[in-house]
């Protein structure tokens, strides 16, 4: 009795220490983030800019990079969920046992390829606008993780459960909404953090097919050799990537089932 | 006999891939009310006889009837739902509350909210755990011998006719073990429900089974009757070795004190008001050595010696205070094992039975417990095992 007490007071330590981590992480990242931007505002104000820095540094371009950073980053990670976590779910049925290495040695390659070289060819060979391509693109690299954690998720779930909810006469769609996708949540949820941070921190590599983003900015910063450029684009990319992050963190928190 | 509440025919299993059959066409009736115990050695096909029951496994051959139904090829969801199982790992829903749990059958047979939650704290309160505490509890939350108890409590939740169980206490610590076993039976004293129940524990199909089949490899039948034929008349030299050492002790565990004759006037009583000097004369009429103290209640107390007597200030103190404490004091519904332990930790050999309010019933020694084991031999072909037919 008292070793299962000691054990629960643990267990509430644990927690309440999880908890202030998590309460430190909610906001301190942001403003972590804000004072960044702040930093560099100050600076790039001290500073005299010349008329080629005043033309690629200014509120109007960076809001316009952000918001199609963030919109390819969304459309990407949509794109992804709708194709691995379907996917991931056929593939941990019995029926799929064969087929499964398979698929996830496919997806292994596509991650496998430079993200730049499977852009240009999505471009190229498939379509010709540049944010569409991005947004393909981005969801091919982005599915390995998604695919990873749908199945690893589901295959971690204990048969007996399984077994149990199938025995008190669960079918088998109920026995995976009810119990299986919960149960796998957590994990899925890792990967598509992952995702959403992969393909937001990538998205810069539109600019090169003319689909804007902070990318957009660094390269122009590049060309015409303005480092104060490439240094604001690169700020404002990491940003939004540890933006995401910090959303992903808070999603999983509130998704996470209670009681696991 | 009556309709047979599950009855299994030629039932067998064959796993592709695997030589012979898994479970190889078992023929078995379990009749309604009744707890029927599988038991054999591992990998024998208990599960997967079980399984087959409700369907987790598809048989191969064979039918399955359910009070007389042939259930071979109805649609199993529906199947399942009229038979509760209580799987070796438990398999509680990590993610759900103990009520939420408790209320999966009920939930998918369409119960309103009233009605289910009227149902889980009824069998929170029958499986022994308080519904304010627990029914909004993880199962994490609990300790192993509580989520054995949700376990059962969700396998009887729409009150099934049929119960199928897994080693149900399996994963539990022998006295837990015991006290589930314990509380099972009380329960099952009120529900009478038609009881599947598998172990590989002998000691645990004696106590808890009306009915055991003593299965070997490939889930063939080796024998399937009551505990004491069993123990009386094992079937084969399996049967003898599967039953192993001690039988005679097991078998003291199926009779029970009221079962034996109770010695009344053995030994000399006194009531508690008594005086030292009606006790002495008490004593000398007996020609015993000891008499037993009984208080108001006619609780056994003490046992006091003439030696206790001559040593007192006789006739005017209180006799509470001379002699031992009775300390083997066994229920009528003892097992004679429980009784004989007793007695082998009691200095004078003697065990004290009691009624169900406590009131002195009678003594038993050892004589009585050697006689009740001769009876046993006697009504059993003594060391001479029939060979296996086959
Ligand atoms: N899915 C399966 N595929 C192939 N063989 C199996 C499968 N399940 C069980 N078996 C085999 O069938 C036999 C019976 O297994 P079963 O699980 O019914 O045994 P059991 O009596 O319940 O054993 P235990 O006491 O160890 O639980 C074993 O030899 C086992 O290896
Ligand atoms: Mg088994």
């Amino acid at each position: 009795m008292t070793a299962l007490a000691l054990d629960l007071d643990e267990a509430v330590v644990g927690r309440r220490q999880r908890t202030l981590l998590r309460r430190a992480r909610f906001v301190g990242v942001p403003l972590a983030v804000a004072l960044a931007c702040l930093a560099m505002y100050l600076y790039v104000q001290s500073q005299d800019l010349d008329n080629i820095e005043r033309r690629i540094i200014t509120f109007a371009n960076i809001r316009r990079a952000a918001g199609e950073q963030i919109e390819i980053a969304l459309w990407a990670t949509a794109l992804t969920l709708v194709i691995a976590v379907p996917l991931g779910i056929a593939l941990t049925r019995p029926w799929a046992r064969r087929i499964a290495p398979i698929v996830i040695a496919v997806a292994n390659i596509g991650q496998g390829i430079p993200a730049i070289g499977l852009l240009f060819f999505v471009y190229i060979q498939l379509v010709r606008s540049g944010s569409t391509a991005t947004v393909l693109g981005m969801a091919i690299y982005a599915i390995l993780p998604v695919l990873r954690g749908t199945m690893v998720g589901l295959q971690q779930v204990d048969r007996g459960v399984v077994k149990a909810a199938r025995g008190m006469g669960m079918g088998k769609g109920e026995v995976l909404v009810r119990v299986e996708m919960p149960l796998a949540v957590p994990i899925l949820l890792t990967g598509v953090r992952t995702a959403l941070v992969l393909t937001v921190a990538t998205a810069v590599l539109a600019a090169f097919i003319g689909g804007g983003t902070f990318g957009s900015l660094i390269i122009s910063g590049q060309a015409q050799g303005r480092p104060l450029a490439v240094a604001v684009g690169s700020l404002g990319a990491a940003s939004l990537a540890i933006l995401a992050d910090w959303v992903g963190g808070i999603v999983e928190d509130l998704l996470r089932p209670k009681g696991l | 006999m009556s309709e047979p509440m599950i009855r299994l025919d030629k039932l067998t299993k064959r796993y592709p891939g695997h030589d012979g059959a898994a479970v190889d066409a078992i023929d078995l009736a379990m009749p309604k009310g009744e707890i029927v115990i599988l038991v054999g050695p591992s990998g024998c096909g208990k599960t997967t006889t079980l399984e087959m029951i409700n369907r987790l496994i598809e048989p191969t051959s064979g039918r399955i009837f359910l009070e007389g139904e042939d259930v071979t090829h109805v649609d199993p969801d529906q199947l399942r739902r009229r038979m509760g199982y209580v799987i070796q790992q438990i398999g509680l829903f990590p993610h759900q509350t103990i009520a939420q749990n408790i209320a999966t059958v009920p939930r998918m047979l369409g119960w309103d909210a009233k009605r289910t939650n009227a149902r889980v704290d009824e069998l929170l309160h029958m499986v022994g755990l308080d519904p304010s505490r627990y029914r909004d509890r993880y199962p994490k939350e609990m300790s192993g011998g509580q989520r054995q108890r949700v376990g059962v409590a969700r396998a009887m939740a729409a009150d099934p006719p049929v119960m199928l169980m897994d080693e149900p206490f399996g994963a539990t610590d022998p006295i837990t073990r015991e006290r589930l076993q314990n509380e099972f039976l009380r329960i099952q004293e009120d529900i009478g429900k038609t009881i599947v129940f598998v172990t590989h524990d002998i000691d645990e199909a004696i106590k808890m089974g009306d009915r055991i089949a003593i299965l070997d490899v490939g889930s063939r039948v080796a024998q399937y009757d009551t505990p004491e034929a069993i123990l009386s008349h094992p079937a084969s030299a399996f049967v003898e070795q599967f039953l192993g050492a001690g039988i005679l002790l097991k078998r003291l565990n199926l009779s029970r004190v009221e079962d034996v004759e109770v010695a009344t006037g053995e030994w000399p009583t006194i009531d508690r008001g008594s005086t030292g000097e009606q006790a002495r004369a008490q004593l000398r009429k007996s020609g015993r050595s000891h008499l037993l103290l009984l208080d108001d209640q006619r609780r056994p107390a003490r046992w006091i010696g003439a030696a206790d007597l001559e040593r007192s200030d006789a006739g005017t103190g209180d006799l509470s205070g001379l002699g031992t404490e009775v300390q083997a004091c066994v229920d009528l519904r003892a097992t004679l094992n429980g009784a004989l332990q007793e007695m082998l930790l009691n200095a004078n050999g003697v065990a004290v039975v009691v009624d169900r309010e406590g009131a002195y019933a009678g003594t038993l020694d050892l004589d009585t417990i050697i006689a009740a084991i001769r009876r046993m031999r006697a009504a059993s072909p003594d060391g001479d095992v029939p060979l296996d037919p086959a």
